[in-house]
């Protein structure tokens, strides 16, 4: 499958606006560096993902993937270079830090829903304290992201009531509520029971389809050849190999990702 | 084996049909079985068993006796409760305790007065029930009456007089000032436009004028009715101040203990907080605070509260002598609860502030939104724990020359109208009953809370 | 790769009234200026009242006399042989050790007895335990002192009608008196003895415990330290004729003379701080031994290990590990509770020094910092012993 289509309609109510980018690079990472203590755990790092793309990212545990993505909403502090996210660049401000989180989604590999609030008020959260919405308002839109991924019935139960699969693509709604521009996930299935990874890659895949731009640790392969306009290969804290998932998968060039592919696909 | 299972094959056997359950064995079930596997399961247990029933047996029916039945339960004076007065072996002289119970609730609080105290009680109640009853609703505007409007309401009551009326006039006029700058926001949003942003007016406005600003109006309603009461207390009956020095019984033991919780809780998240904080010198104060208090006694601290603290004051504003160890066990308090509520912090895992981070929360909308109602709800059994100790603590102030509960008690024990055998041993079984029905049953509800925290785990 | 190679491109910096860092500082500093605003103020007050008192300031009270006496002391004092402040602080801190230290022993060993009772299978047993426990716990420590001292200690009989107690011990209202012994010749080898057999017994027992690694041989430890602590000092003892002679106290007008005087005072709180911190202390233990899970029982049991055995290598090392954090928090809390001593008249550090020295020079400063700085040190040094079990501990998990 080539590039996914990206569908125009919108059915989001009056209060979301403004979800574009502001700029054609949505992410750019110049000669990020990042240490642990004196471990090198980022070894100069260059990317640039361009609006609407669909990023996968791979490659074994420990290899510095999750770390990267989460530099980009600044949960990880880089030593060295620079990330530009919408055209702001990531420092130690404050309140530039404040304007990327409200614009970059993040989904957890642990969900990380708040257990002593309702799903509605899970998804309510962030709209009010952050976008400073009324409450109504609020609940419309979280309302409306719950009939998206499925669940509305569950509105006013707890995270705790809830299956993995259910938690995941609530965490999933959880985000979109705050009209994200970027979404990023941390390997949001590999915590899940099998008979579950389907409903949340589901949620996925309509998202991407729906221009959103993505950048997925996963190492669901299927989801990758379906969706992704890039796969990125990761070893030892450097970006090893990169290609549409076609080649990736066809014709890996690098020794480890042809070991790494021959481990995970069979 | 093979051979075995040929051998064996004609006795193989499988059942038609089910059997019914048959009753267990007597060595199993019924109360013999019980004796035996709970009394008498081996020989040390045997001896064990009797050894402790002799116990019982010895001390048991003496204290019935003591307590119950040869107890005077009505007299006037002591001459009641001695036995060649009475003519009988004359046990507890609950008499005494009947006669006194005024005192060990009031102290010397002047009796036209008391039903201030009574008042305060009730409000204290209240606040209690609707903290710690699960069910009760408005949770929040149960904290901000637990918190502001008791103890504000309980320092006037009970004070009176001059200084406590002008506090009022003050606390009625803070609350009619905000009431009518809600009302005017309320009919005029459109003066809100430097807080909220434009998209927010447009919502705001959009609503009737009643329902805007809903939320801290409920509040200053509030109040407005207890001050507006109060003041309607003041004018009507009066209140003349009433010296802390006449303060006494367990007035003064729930006072105490209800600074402590008041004072400390806020405090302890505050410098849990700052314990947990990266910022280094804040860190370290917070550190050098709560490690200094826990490390010395209580005694010390008020010590310290009854002879530096008017050293540390210019000579006019010098505490009121019961002010100083209010301050001391609520700065005392503080520390073991910030311990406590540290724990909380530490149990969040990661991700939860991570999930609060990239949602885009700040540092205190996080902590106060997220983390701190799961962290404070992990730790209600330490939370009433370290109250259960305070309560239990709020005997030092004893030592210091406050009148609180057992101060009383030692002060009727040494009074000549009940000076009987029996008086002190009365005295103390009563102090005894009281304190432990107190602890016992915070002990019981932080039980209950913990059972139900496990059982909540799948909410 | 599309990517440019870059070398040193740094992050960029951020406004300064954006910037964290800026931010902590200004936090910070606010903070600090507070507190050291608090800390001057409070200190010029003091000067100026102390002199407005004409209290005088520093630590020169120390080498003054005091003008007391203390009944109960470990170093020789009194009022006439001109014994100074500082004398009497170091009879207070040695009376706070002394209670403290037999007060933690017999609280350790009845709090675990009374922790081991409460999951005794035995019915009758546990709920007597869980009585106990339960009443000790909920009434506040000095209802309990008063109890001791006021209503079982003072009623007891004057002098003239003393309790006989067994072994020539006497009970009275002036405290317990308990015969006095004196080493005569050689007396002082059975002392040795007992100690040298102390010694010898862990090093039999490490001996023991290498021949085991070594060959899988075992050895009957209990027995061989039984007969090198309590046998060899006794049979030395009817070797050289009984060389030990008690002083029995004796009635001598409306006091008793000779024996060892033991004051009710002391009695009631070490009575006091003993039963009330058991009670504590049982619920660690009880709570450490439920810790260990059923299953590690089991699994002992599964592999052939006996109900001793069991307990000794799997479930007290385990248990162990749960009941020492907390156990050191209530020595602490024992020792931080013997200043209570105050209310009923124990001469320890508080009562004396914070008491009766305070009251004589005024100088509160500097006494209270003083009592303070002893109980800090004692808990500081306890915790940071507290911290290098845990790191070990900690490792061993791993």
């Amino acid at each position: 499958m080539a590039m996914a289509e990206t569908k125009t309609t919108d059915s989001r109510p009056a209060a979301l606006k403004q979800t574009s980018l502001n700029t054609a690079t949505a992410v750019e990472m110049i000669g990020v560096n990042k240490w642990y203590g004196e471990f090198h755990v980022l070894r100069d790092i260059n990317l640039k993902v361009s609006r609407g793309e669909k990023l996968v990212i791979c490659g074994p545990s420990g290899s510095g993937k999750s770390t990267m993505i989460r530099c980009i909403n600044r949960l990880e502090e880089h030593q060295k270079g620079q990330i530009i996210v919408d055209g702001t660049e990531l420092t130690n401000d404050l309140k530039k830090i404040d304007e990327i989180r409200r614009d970059v989604g993040m989904v957890f590999q642990h969900f990380n829903l708040f257990p002593h609030l309702t799903i509605l008020e899970n998804l309510t959260l962030a709209p009010i304290w952050v976008r400073k919405m009324p409450k109504k308002d609020a609940e419309e839109i979280g309302m409306h992201y719950l009939k998206r991924v499925k669940i509305p019935e569950q509105a006013h139960k707890y995270p705790g009531q809830l299956s993995g699969g259910q938690q995941q693509r609530v965490a999933i709604a959880r985000s979109l509520c705050m009209s994200p521009k970027i979404m990023l996930f941390d390997e949001p299935t590999s915590a899940l029971d099998p008979e579950m990874v389907k409903e949340v890659l589901d949620t996925m895949v309509s998202l991407a389809d729906e221009g959103m731009t993505m950048l997925c640790v996963t190492h669901e392969m299927g989801f990758a050849r379906q969706v992704a306009d890039r796969v990125i290969f990761m070893d030892a804290g450097q970006i090893v190999e990169m290609n549409t998932p076609n080649e990736f998968f066809k014709n890996p060039q690098h020794e480890r990702t042809k070991l790494f592919l021959s481990q995970i696909l069979h | 084996m093979t051979d075995a299972t040929t051998e064996n094959a004609p006795y193989a056997f499988v059942r038609r049909e089910t059997l019914e359950q048959e009753p267990a064995p007597l060595s199993v079930a019924g109360p013999l079985a019980w004796i035996r596997t709970n009394l008498f399961s081996s020989p040390l247990n045997i001896i064990l068993t009797l050894l402790c029933v002799w116990l019982v047996i010895d001390t048991v029916p003496g204290m019935i006796r003591f307590y119950f039945l040869d107890a005077v339960w009505t007299g006037a004076n002591r001459d009641a409760c001695l036995a060649d007065k009475v003519g009988r072996p004359v046990g507890a002289c609950w008499a005494y305790i009947a006669d006194r119970t005024q005192y060990f609730i009031y102290g010397s609080y002047p009796v036209a007065e008391r039903w201030r105290v009574n008042i305060v009680f009730a409000m204290f109640a209240l606040g209690v029930v609707w903290l710690l009853w699960n069910k009760m609703p408005l949770k929040k505007v149960g904290f901000f009456f637990f918190f502001v409007i008791m103890p504000a309401s309980a320092f006037i009551l009970l004070l009176g007089g001059e200084r406590a009326e002008s506090f009022l006039r003050f606390l009625i006029l803070v609350t009619f000032a905000l009431a009518v700058l809600y009302l005017v926001l309320s009919f005029a949003p459109g003066l809100m436009k430097f807080w909220i942003g434009e998209g927010q007016l447009a919502v705001e406005e959009a609503m009737p004028a009643w329902q805007r600003f809903y939320r801290p109006k409920r509040l200053i309603l509030m109040s407005l009715v207890v001050f507006g009461l109060l003041a309607v207390l003041a004018d009507r009956i009066g209140l003349p101040r009433v010296d802390t020095g006449l303060w006494g019984g367990m007035t003064v033991t729930f006072l105490i203990s209800a600074v402590g919780i008041v004072f400390s809780l806020p405090l302890g998240v505050l410098l849990a907080l700052g314990r947990r904080s990266k910022l280094p010198a804040i860190q370290l104060l917070s550190v050098i605070f709560i490690e200094f208090v826990r490390g010395v006694p209580l005694i010390t601290v008020l010590f310290m509260a009854n002879t530096m603290l008017p050293l540390f004051v210019p000579q006019e504003y010098s505490p009121d002598r019961l002010l100083r160890p209010l301050i001391g066990v609520a700065l005392f308090a503080a520390a073991y609860m910030a311990e406590v509520v540290r724990g909380g912090l530490q149990a969040m895992p990661k991700g939860q502030y991570e999930g609060a981070m990239s949602l885009g929360l700040g540092y205190w909308q996080m902590m106060r939104l997220i983390i701190l109602p799961q962290a404070l709800r992990i730790v209600i059994p330490g939370i009433v724990n370290t109250f259960i100790g305070l309560f239990k603590d709020t005997t030092l102030v004893t030592i210091v020359g406050i009148f609180d509960f057992l101060r009383t008690i030692e002060a009727t024990l040494i009074d000549p109208t009940w000076a009987t055998p029996t008086t002190r041993s009365t005295g103390y079984a009563f102090a005894a009953i009281f304190y432990f029905l107190c602890c016992w049953g915070m002990s019981r509800y932080s039980i209950a809370v913990e059972k139900r925290l496990a059982a909540g785990q799948k909410r | 790769m599309s990517s440019i190679p870059s070398e040193q491109v740094s992050p960029g910096k951020a406004s300064l009234f954006y910037d964290p860092k800026v931010r902590g500082y200004v936090y910070q500093a606010a903070l600090v200026a507070i507190v050291v605003f608090l800390i001057w103020s409070a200190a010029s007050n003091a000067i100026e009242n102390l002199r407005a008192q004409k209290i005088a300031s520093g630590f020169g009270f120390w080498h003054n006399a005091a003008g007391f006496d203390i009944n109960q002391k470990l170093i020789p004092f009194s009022a006439a042989g001109g014994s100074t402040y500082g004398d009497a602080f170091i009879v207070g801190l040695l009376n706070t050790l002394l209670v403290a230290g037999l007060g933690i022993i017999f609280a350790t060993f009845l709090g675990f007895f009374v922790g081991v009772a409460r999951l005794s299978n035995n019915w009758v047993i546990s709920k007597l335990a869980m009585i106990y426990v339960e009443v000790i716990r909920n009434i506040p420590l000095l209802l309990q002192l008063f109890f001791w001292y006021n209503a079982v200690l003072k009623p007891l009989p004057n002098p003239r009608q003393s309790i006989a107690l067994p072994a020539g011990a006497l009970l009275n209202n002036r405290g317990l008196y308990l015969p006095d012994p004196h080493l005569g010749p050689g007396g002082s080898l059975i002392i040795w003895a007992f100690l040298i057999g102390l010694v010898a017994t862990f090093i039999f027992r490490s001996w023991a415990h290498k021949q085991q690694a070594a060959t899988g041989r075992q050895y009957p430890i209990g027995w061989v330290a039984l007969a090198l602590i309590v046998v060899v000092p006794t049979l030395i003892y009817f070797v050289l004729g009984r060389p030990v002679t008690f002083v029995y106290p004796e009635l001598a007008g409306f006091n008793l003379r000779g024996g060892v005087q033991i004051f009710p005072e002391f009695v009631a709180l070490l009575i006091g701080l003993t039963t009330y911190t058991a009670g504590f202390i049982a619920e660690v233990v009880r709570a450490g031994i439920l810790a260990v899970s059923k299953g590690q029982t089991e699994a002992a049991h599964a592999l052939g290990l006996r109900n001793g055995p069991t307990l000794k290598l799997v479930v007290i090392p385990q248990a162990m590990r749960v009941i020492i954090p907390p156990l050191t928090s209530n020595y602490l809390n024992l020792t931080k509770n013997s200043s209570l001593a105050v209310a009923i008249g124990y001469p320890d550090l508080v009562q004396v020094f914070t008491g009766t020295v305070l009251n004589q020079t005024g100088q509160a400063v500097e006494v209270v910092a003083i009592t303070m700085a002893v109980y800090l040190t004692i808990s500081l040094v306890t915790s940071l012993f507290m911290n290098i079990y845990n790191k070990r501990m900690a490792l061993v998990e791993r």
